[in-house]
């Protein structure tokens, strides 16, 4: 099978041409992110949890004061100027979007609160529609809990089957075992393109071709993936895809599922309310058109100017630019951390990006995500909402150290000295 | 470096290292289990209370960071030999310290060793990991059986 690098870069190649003379400025981009000159316990800010949630540039959130001070009305639904002008924002969002994404028409991004929204949704509705007792939903073993849970929901509705991908000791999928899993009896495949927890990056695009061949629709869950390289819905030709703004440098409560039209239409509405009607009678209502159908009350408006604003400022310093600049640091940082005694790094699969979860010895996670802590380095500690992932390496949980456009080595510099620390502390 | 110092303190790593009333307890009559989802810490808590009300022993087993680990240890040498009541007063008094109004609790002195866990208020995300093993004995002397989780 082919890499996922080679599939996405082939494809991007435009992107890559406007971006390629670019190294990323890291000194200059830092400036655009004001928390990043906070201290945290009289330290400075070391952010390392990146794939919890990103921090903000400035323009993202000069975007969402703009919106409130002057575009701010409810849209789709009035006829003044404002409401035309917050309809702008929030539709402009859409296609900014489809762009980045490079779908093929709005009328395939549908708005939703976030990735976890956006699985529950084709989970919900793709679920009604087309799967009943005895099909399957394959999934993997490092799945988000968001992409496990509301698939477990709809096997308890339907009488269905969850299956499991397995992964091996270094944390990549046994993709032989994609071949005995993916039968007659599978109506959709989800996959996460790069694992929260461990850092993996998957080969989607090989997937997604096996089970095209299969007839067999593919979600991607891409929460982690779009802050960190190119994603082309087309040259993946994934059927469904997932993300949130909140890891992209955009806001919180604002997330995008990419649908094929063919699937949208097919699919029955998620929620009911109002902005995703036609007409309403208490006999018969008739649904909006795409992708309004999957939109029920009033969105997050704000958020779609704040997205926008997210999405522009990640494709101005080009995601193959950032991928470089987190490449060459999660290498250093993989590097360094072998230096500790006692460090194990839990994840080490051949194509990785920007994640590094390890354990240091017998010391408990969460004792050395408090020692960090004081030393003003953020890192998440626990199981990452993918217990099967720890169990899968008989750990309770991990340290997660995940990069981001801004992250520095003297940042993986400033994580070595506080695992220092915790050796002190802890013997 | 203040906080951290105030936080592992010495007596707190020492019975992380080597806990005290370590292991099972056969002829208990209380037990609890105590989890915490979201680090995954767990503790099994077994009592003897005698008819008169008084834990005469206790012990427990399990898996967790350091501070749930030496909290555990300490609660069990500190309400050993107190009454059902009064170890529940205790709680009540250790919780104030963690988490109770600002100042702690009235009178610090009656906490004794439990005292060294004064530098866990400084740091909220951690006081689920001291107070497990009190939520758990207060479980399994209220009759327990339920699993006892910090969610």
């Amino acid at each position: 099978m082919s890499t996922p690098s080679s599939t996405t870069t082939a494809t991007t190649a435009t992107r890559a041409a406007t971006a390629a003379t670019a190294t990323l400025d890291v000194a200059r981009v830092r400036r655009d992110f004001p928390i990043l000159a906070t201290t945290a316990r009289g330290k400075p800010l070391v952010y390392l949890d990146n794939a919890n949630t990103t921090q903000k540039p400035e323009a993202v959130i000069r975007a969402t004061d703009r919106f409130y001070r002057e575009q701010n009305a409810n849209i789709h639904r009035s006829s003044y100027v404002l409401s035309e002008v917050a309809t702008a924002a929030y539709e402009g969002a859409r296609e900014r979007v489809r762009a980045f994404l490079n779908a093929r028409s709005t009328r395939e991004v549908v708005f939703t609160r976030g990735t976890t929204e956006a699985i529950n949704l084709v989970a919900s509705s793709f679920g009604s529609a087309f799967v009943k007792e005895g099909d399957e939903i394959l999934i993997t073993g490092m799945e988000h809990h968001s992409n496990i849970v509301p698939w477990q929901l709809l096997c308890a509705r339907t009488g269905a089957t969850l299956r499991v991908i397995p992964i091996d000791d270094r944390g990549a999928l046994v993709l032989d075992d994609l071949h005995r899993l993916l039968t007659e009896r599978t109506k959709l495949v989800s996959v996460v393109h790069l694992s929260n927890a461990l850092g993996t990056l998957n080969p989607v695009r090989a997937i997604v071709s096996y089970a095209r061949a299969k007839g067999v629709p593919v979600l991607v869950d891409a929460a982690q993936s779009v802050a960190h390289l190119a994603v082309d819905v087309q040259a993946l030709d994934c059927d469904f895809l997932a993300f949130s703004g909140h890891k992209l440098y955009g806001p919180t409560g604002i997330g995008v599922l990419y649908g094929k039209e063919s699937w949208l239409e097919k699919m029955p509405p998620y929620q009911g309310g109002g902005d995703m009607i036609a007409s309403v009678t208490f006999e018969k209502t008739t649904y909006a058109e795409l992708p309004h159908k999957f939109e029920a009350g009033t969105s997050n408006v704000a958020g779609g100017a704040a997205l926008t604003a997210a999405l522009d400022y990640v494709t101005a310093l080009g995601l193959p630019a950032i991928a470089a600049h987190e490449k060459e640091l999660l290498a250093y940082a993989t590097a360094r951390l072998a230096e500790l005694p006692g460090l194990r790094i839990i994840g080490q699969a051949p194509e990785k990006a920007s994640v590094v979860s390890f354990v240091l010895g017998d010391v408990h996670p969460h004792d050395v995500g408090t020692v960090l802590d004081t030393e003003g380095v953020a890192v998440r500690t626990g199981h990452h909402c993918a217990q099967p992932v720890m169990d899968r390496f008989g750990v309770p949980a991990t340290v997660r150290a995940s990069f981001g456009l801004y992250n520095t080595r003297e940042e993986v510099d400033a994580l070595v000295a506080g695992l220092r620390k915790v050796r002190e502390v802890f013997g | 470096m203040t906080g951290l110092t105030d936080l592992y303190q010495e007596v707190i790593l020492d019975h992380n290292r080597a806990p005290r009333n370590f292991g099972a307890l056969p002829d208990a009559n209380r037990s609890g289990i105590g989890h915490n989802p979201l680090c995954g810490d767990q503790l099994t808590l077994y009592v003897h209370v005698s008819e008169g009300g008084r834990i005469d022993s206790i012990a427990f087993q399990g898996k967790g960071c350091a501070i749930s680990k030496a909290s555990a240890s300490l609660m069990t040498e500190a309400v050993k030999g107190k009454t059902v009541e009064e170890a529940e007063a205790l709680f009540g008094r250790f919780h104030d310290l963690l988490a109770g109004p600002e100042g702690g609790p009235a009178d610090p002195k009656a906490l004794g060793k439990l005292a060294v866990f004064s530098g866990v208020r400084e740091f909220p995300t951690r006081v689920k990991c001291a107070t497990l093993a009190w939520h758990t004995l207060h479980s399994a002397l209220a009759g327990g059986g339920k699993e006892t989780t910090t969610e």
